[in-house]
């Protein structure tokens, strides 16, 4: 949903995708992700988008976007049509949460998920000192924020568990977008996840 | 910036028969057409613009006689408009069986030497499609660069990818729908029958008793035209005001909806013609390329090699979202090239021939991506 020139994720989620897979992105902005996973990875790839302007942006760049709203689900997407279904850094605006991971899990073989860890360390000491986070990877303020739902890599693990999603890998970003090797859900600003039935 | 100015119509005549899908054929025929832009030397800048039930082959810019005689899309098209005339070669064609100069119910049948009037066989979007192919080769054009067309103009957009898959690179399908409801038919069905049982219809011979059906056409275009609004638009821009001197408990004219759906009623019947009329809104009813799939739209369009731009409006009921989302998702399921996007608009069925900024915008970004 928000749009970064480099995104850090994007690296991890481009080198999980093989030549010629289709892959679905939603909320894939002005197809930055999209356009990559095409020129990179020769991927078949398409993407859903709710905001106009973003429609508009990524038409002009060539990309395969289809306006729609998240919310309502993915009607009119058959089952298991993707190799992956990608939904980058938007989680956390969307209302129904399990609805929609469980739609991408039935349009694609795999679900791609990354969002901000709310429980990263710089959050935790914001709110230690009284004042909600603002950071790389929560860059909004409470009153303007887009996001809905505020959660940690324990607490998604937790839904996956519940909702009988299997985790086949996660990685974890700092700020800088390195890679944390541990203490992940402390030291963790933004996780990667790839999940199946 | 400024249309393109004074524009002449053309007129090809094809000797070879037409084979219609209907069954018969026609003998010979004449397609009207107007072109702007320039045909570059390879021949790959060329779209086509289908028209829709009342359109015509006048797109842009005016005729010398008169400058208020502007094109239907005019707003699309010109120099620096979406349907850029510095970069593209636009070609407008008046479909067969219309009544605008081509071929149609009004023409000498040169069998009778009278005008075909009801012996004017029906026409299918096949049919168009088919003929339209014929005037591409009549200006050298092999594969448009793209055809486009909006609700019966972009099934026609539609039909082209599948008559001609190999001739077509890119349809810009919008306000359409891949076939049309029973309720839409059932619109289309009331509009025909106010022609058909109009007294001065004659069974569509009309033309030799120096009459034409004026009323049964009104009719036709008022309920038309009801369903190309939207209801929030009609609210705004009529609500329920009365005209000066009105509340007289009669039936004459009261309310301002009422002055403006005569007003369009009468002014389309005094230009149009009822054979046609008919024709046009049968060839909507027809359209469904998925009948010989089993009702399979992705099988009906898996052999397009188009890419798809698909725009629908908010507010058009008459070929709501929801129908171009199907041409969308069978799209999808077949891994064929296609963008969607759905445009906030007020305008209803209408809003196609606005000049609505982001609509444009979005028609603009995506013919970036033909190559020339």
């Amino acid at each position: 949903m928000t749009q970064m020139p480099e995104r850090a994720d994007f690296d991890l989620i481009a080198s999980w995708v093989q030549p010629g897979e289709r892959v679905l992105d939603l909320g894939c902005g002005d197809g930055s992700l999209l356009k990559r996973l095409i020129a990179e990875r020769g991927a078949k790839g398409y993407g859903v988008e709710l905001e106009g302007a973003a429609v508009l942006a990524a038409i002009g760049n060539g990309i395969n976007v289809i306006q729609g709203n998240l919310e309502q689900g993915l009607a009119g997407f058959d089952d298991q049509t993707f190799n992956h279904v990608v939904l980058s850094r938007t989680l956390q605006t969307v209302r129904h949460t399990e609805r929609i991971l469980g739609e991408m899990l039935r349009v694609g073989r795999e679900a791609v998920v990354s969002f901000p860890n709310f429980a990263y360390w710089k959050n935790r000491m914001a709110v230690m000192a009284g004042r909600m986070p603002v950071s790389e990877d929560l860059p909004y303020e409470w009153f303007d924020t887009p996001n809905l739902r505020f959660f940690t890599l324990l607490d998604f693990e937790a839904l996956c568990a519940k909702m009988s999603l299997v985790i086949r890998e996660r990685q974890v970003l700092d700020e800088a977008g390195r890679l944390v090797l541990e203490e992940p859900n402390f030291l963790g600003s933004l996780a990667v996840y790839r999940l199946a039935r | 910036m400024a249309g393109i100015g004074i524009v002449t119509a053309q007129c090809a005549h094809f000797t070879q028969p037409l084979k219609l899908k209907g069954g018969g054929l026609l003998p010979a025929f004449d397609l009207v057409y107007e072109t702007y832009g320039t045909l570059n030397a390879a021949k790959s800048n060329a779209i086509l613009v289908c028209h829709a039930l009342s359109g015509h082959h006048h797109i842009a810019g005016h005729t010398a006689d008169n400058p208020a005689n502007i094109g239907w899309w005019d707003n699309i098209v010109g120099p620096g408009r979406p349907l850029d005339t510095e970069r593209f070669f636009i070609v407008g064609v008046n479909n067969l069986g219309g009544c605008h100069g081509s071929t149609g119910p009004a023409s000498i049948n040169p069998a009778t030497a009278k005008p075909w009037g009801a012996d004017f066989p029906v026409v299918t979007v096949e049919d168009w499609v088919d003929s339209q192919a014929r005037l591409a080769d009549h200006l050298g054009i092999e594969a448009w660069a793209a055809v486009m067309g909006g609700s019966l103009g972009g099934m026609q957009a539609l039909q082209w990818t599948l008559s001609y898959p190999e001739r077509v690179r890119h349809a810009l399908v919008i306000a359409a729908a891949p076939k049309l409801s029973a309720e839409n038919i059932a619109f289309n069905d009331v509009a025909r029958q106010a022609i058909l049982t109009d007294p001065d219809f004659h069974g569509g011979h009309f033309y030799e008793h120096g009459v034409r059906p004026l009323r049964g056409l009104r009719l036709a275009r008022m309920l038309g035209h009801i369903t190309y609004l939207s209801d929030d638009q009609m609210a705004e821009k009529f609500g329920r005001r009365l005209r000066v001197g009105a509340g007289s408990y009669g039936f004459d004219v009261e309310f301002e909806i009422e002055s403006y759906l005569r007003y369009q009623g009468d002014k389309f019947a005094g230009v149009f013609d009822a054979n046609t009329y008919l024709r046009m809104t049968k060839a909507l009813d027809y359209f469904d390329p998925a009948l010989d799939f089993d009702d399979d739209l992705a099988r009906a369009l898996a052999r397009a090699r188009a890419g798809f731009l698909v725009v629908a409006f908010t507010t058009d009921w008459r070929f709501s979202p929801e129908r171009s989302r199907e041409i969308v998702h069978a799209m999808v399921h077949n891994g064929q090239d296609v963008a969607y996007a759905e445009i906030d608009s007020a305008h209803g069925h209408d809003s196609f021939l606005m000049d609505e900024p982001h609509y444009h915008a979005v028609v603009t970004n995506y013919l970036k991506r033909v190559t020339l």
